[in-house]
């Protein structure tokens, strides 16, 4: 077994214009470990609305990605709100962003379902008023 | 076609990127997390949506262009942050349905 690689970063909740920048840095780091396309795709979206959802609904938290020989992990922790159902929040189409983050072009409320679709499992850990810490995983 | 040569055809202002890059496909779309899932390597995506998310959003896709049409305004910022991205932006004053005929129209020319 080979030791794992691992990147950890800390996702600013104030800043909208860098959203998405833990997310561009680990999919260069995988294309530059020659990872294959899809292995990159999948990560890149699932680790991307995590990082999103973070910064927009919980003032920001901390991604971790853990590469191993026969998966690829990502934790995404936050200590905002908390989700109060989560089969609600699962739902295509469900949002609570408000209008000025729809703006933006957030809200369409795909995240988590992309988030699922994405990875080949999620858990979601979350507390009301501690926060969520979502754990994905895709294998090689 | 290429980036340059569908900038041609369509009458677009290529702002920054690679003009060189076969385009294959077009997606149209402005909720980022849609587009996220549907922007696929090497296509065309129009949209509205001319802000720095938009540009993340490309950095993790990787369009071969992305398409700012209805002549919507494009802060520095995001050229900026397209540029460091290698992502390639033009910029078109009709909208996405006219761009799509067009596109349809000048892949029809170009075979
Ligand atoms: N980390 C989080 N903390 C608290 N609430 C969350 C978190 N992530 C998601 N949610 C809740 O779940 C809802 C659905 O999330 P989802 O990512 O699917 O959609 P969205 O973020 O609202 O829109 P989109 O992702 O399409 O831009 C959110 O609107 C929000 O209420
Ligand atoms: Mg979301």
């Amino acid at each position: 077994m080979s030791e794992a690689v691992k990147f950890h970063f800390d996702v600013d909740g104030s800043d909208f214009s860098s959203a998405g920048a833990a997310s561009v840095m680990v999919k260069k780091k995988l294309r530059q470990l020659g990872y294959p396309p899809e292995v990159i795709r999948k990560v890149s979206i699932a680790m991307y609305e995590g990082e999103i959802n973070m910064v927009i609904h919980a003032n920001g938290g901390t991604a971790d990605v853990e590469v191993y020989d026969n998966e690829i992990v990502i934790i995404l922790s936050d200590k905002g709100p908390g989700i109060p159902n989560i089969e609600l929040a699962m739902q295509e189409g469900y949002s609570t962003a408000r209008d000025n983050i729809r703006n933006l072009g957030f809200g369409a409320g795909m995240g988590l379902p992309n988030m699922k679709k994405y990875t080949d499992s999620m858990e979601i850990d979350t507390r009301i008023g501690e926060g969520t810490t979502i754990t994905m995983r895709v294998s090689l | 076609m290429t980036v340059r040569q569908t900038a041609e055809a369509l009458g677009l202002t290529l702002l920054c990127g690679d003009g060189d890059r076969e385009i294959s496909g077009v997606y149209v779309g402005d909720l980022l997390s849609r587009c996220m899932s549907r922007v696929t390597e090497g296509c065309l995506w129009i949209t509205i949506m001319s802000n720095i998310n938009a540009v993340a959003v490309a950095a993790l896709t990787d369009p071969a262009c992305i398409v700012f049409c209805e002549d919507v305004e494009i802060d520095d910022v995001v050229l900026d942050r397209a540029r460091e991205n290698d992502i390639a932006i033009a910029k078109s004053t009709l909208d996405a349905y006219a761009l799509c005929v067009a596109y349809h129209n000048a892949c029809g020319e170009n075979q």
